[in-house]
């Protein structure tokens, strides 16, 4: 199947982060367009077209916005969550940099729809290029009278993937180190300064401005029930053509890898994926056939999430991966509750004990007990994320892991393996 | 000390925000990218400015990562080490980097202060693999062929960027 350009219809257009080129095909039309409805009305249409949210949740956006309050004396927020930092993913870093406006454009719709007068784009500090043009867009649209009454401010975070997960990132858009909040309340009742506020992802709002410019039924008509729209996915590891692309939700694994990433590189044969950015468990090659969207990942027990797919290859050593990625999950640990800040750090010292041929065959439970009882009693997301691509390397790849253990004159025998709730 | 100049483009920021506070992030910002880290003596003045106990503003420091409390080169390279660029092996490409460098292990800045190398999480351009952030740059994907001619250009960049937007400050002023 060919590419379905939406989103990124216009990144190749030269200078399409210019304003005046933005102009030229129907560049701020949409929200002229919904500003001549009620913020009801717009709400329904992105509830009726059935957007989820695109920043590894899933959740109905429509609805989101709809539990905001209505009342008018109520100061409103709408952050739209910039923080790209899910191992293997890059799109909103695509759009920032290329096409702005359209972003901005969401922002503004959003924004009318929650009745919010300020909204703040949370960007990941290190995206210097695209802070700058975020920059510069929202103050050409705020000159040429886009805007109407809202307020826009560009946020440059400081280096946390912790920030990416919205009630963290409101704390760290508040001032403060980026930890999360307990939920209820919601940020929808009670966000960013206490006050209702609704945290979008970057894709997200951007396929809100064309829900509203084709209407719900166009929406609906892409990809499939539940999941409709088209979605960038985007590719890197080992294959011949990384980058990104945009297809409808239910596209096939194996068209997503082999058609349009190029597949496997020369003399390389497919061993393994994350379909969703790192924290979510691995795809074999009997997965292969499975469709890319929500749904259908969850039946497989693995997720949709960011849709980033990080592809690997024979020659990827799969207890060099679950350390690595183990790693990075303690590195950005924020620290908060017990079952992540030790389990992470407890499960990197296990792992390392493993590499350097000191493991023993009952590591490997250990493992897969540790990484149970941390997903399952974490306060938030961060430590959910991290047990799965470990979980899913040791069921799938066991013999790997246990060849590292026999380097080890001490190990005990091998013995069945215990799994509890994940898998 | 913080010049006039960095003062006031904090205070700006501030005034976007309906809570000041909101400001300090980039703040934070400014003030590292004038004074080149974040000593505690500016720690103490960026408090100040925000009527903030220091230890606030330490938490905050020491959280994020692109924050520094020790001097660090002119130029920051930050090598991704996140696991689409060590499939395309960020590890050889760090160790050479190191090797390149003269940089002994555990050493993070060279002896000239020109670099400071950070083996860095995903910075989200994993298309690129294996990459890195020069100062601003965004490099990749990176083959071994490419390190001495990456140090030689970065060298001639003016040093590590403030990636806030339309700020006013006199770089280097007390470094």
């Amino acid at each position: 199947m060919p590419e379905l350009r939406v989103l990124l219809k216009n990144i190749d257009v030269p200078n399409q982060k210019d304003l005046a080129v933005y102009e030229q095909d129907q560049g701020y039309a949409t929200l002229r367009k919904a500003r001549e409805q009620t913020p009801d009305e717009v709400i329904e249409i992105v509830k009726t077209a059935g957007l989820r949210g695109r920043g590894g949740a899933g959740f109905p956006t429509g609805i989101k916005w709809s539990f905001v309050p209505k009342d008018p004396n109520l100061e409103k927020y709408l952050v739209c969550n910039c923080d790209e930092s899910e191992p293997g993913t890059f799109k909103d870093r695509v759009i920032i940099e290329k096409d702005p406006h359209q972003l901005i454009e969401g922002i503004a719709i959003a924004s009318y729809a929650i009745g919010a007068k300020k909204a703040f784009i949370y960007s990941r500090g290190e995206f210097y290029e695209g802070i700058h043009i975020l920059q510069a867009a929202v103050d050409e649209a705020k000159a040429k009278s886009h805007l109407g009454d809202l307020d826009i401010v560009v946020h440059t975070g400081a280096g946390a993937y912790i920030a990416g997960e919205e009630t963290a990132q409101l704390d760290s858009l508040e001032g403060r180190k980026a930890q999360p909040r307990s939920k209820p309340p919601f940020p929808a009742i009670a966000g960013l300064y206490g006050k209702p506020t609704v945290v979008n992802n970057v894709e997200t709002l951007c396929n809100a401005v064309h829900i509203v410019k084709n209407g719900a039924e166009w929406f609906q008509s892409i990809g499939k029930e539940r999941n409709n729209g088209t979605k960038i996915f985007q590719i890197s590891g080992h294959v011949k053509k990384p980058g990104v692309v945009e297809l409808p939700l239910g596209t096939t694994l194996r068209e997503v890898i082999f058609e349009h990433a190029g597949g496997m590189l020369d003399g390389r044969t497919f061993k393994a994926v994350f379909p969703g950015g790192s924290s979510c468990s691995l795809l074999t090659e009997k997965d292969l056939d499975v469709e890319m969207d929500f749904d259908s990942l969850a039946k497989l027990k693995t997720m949709l999430g960011t849709a980033s797919l990080i592809v690997m290859d024979d020659s990827a050593d799969m207890v060099k991966v679950a350390h690595r990625l183990m790693e990075f999950y303690q590195n950005e640990s924020c620290g908060k509750c017990t079952p992540c800040r030790e389990g992470t750090r407890w499960m990197v010292q296990v792992l390392e004990r493993i590499l350097s041929g000191e493991g023993t065959q009952s590591d490997l439970d250990l493992i897969l007990n540790v990484c149970d009882d941390m997903a399952a009693n974490s306060f938030c997301p961060l430590a959910v994320g991290a047990a799965p691509p470990v979980i899913s390397s040791v069921v799938n790849f066991r013999e790997e892991f246990e060849a590292y253990v026999q380097k080890n004159p001490n190990a005990d025998k091998p013995r069945e393996m215990k799994v509890k709730a994940y898998i | 000390m913080l010049s006039e100049k960095a003062k006031n483009s904090i205070l700006k920021l501030q005034d976007k925000y309906p809570v000041k506070r909101s400001a300090l992030l980039p703040a934070l910002h400014v003030a590292q990218a004038e004074i080149g880290y974040l000593p505690q003596k500016v720690q103490q003045e960026v408090a100040d400015l925000f009527d903030l106990n220091v230890t606030e503003v330490h938490s905050v420091v020491t959280f994020y990562d692109m924050f520094f409390e020790e001097p660090t080169g002119k130029h920051l390279l930050h090598v991704c080490k996140n696991i689409s660029c060590m499939l395309r092996g960020s590890d050889e490409v760090i160790a050479k980097f190191r090797a390149k460098l003269g940089l002994k292990p555990g050493e993070k800045t060279t002896g000239d202060k020109q670099f400071t190398l950070v083996a860095s999480e995903c910075l989200a351009a994993c298309d690129r693999a294996p990459m890195m952030i020069a100062n601003d740059k965004v490099i990749g994907p990176i083959e071994e062929k490419d390190i001495d001619s990456i140090i030689e250009e970065t060298k001639k960049m003016d040093g590590h960027p403030c990636p806030v937007p339309n700020i006013d400050i006199e770089r280097g002023a007390s470094h």
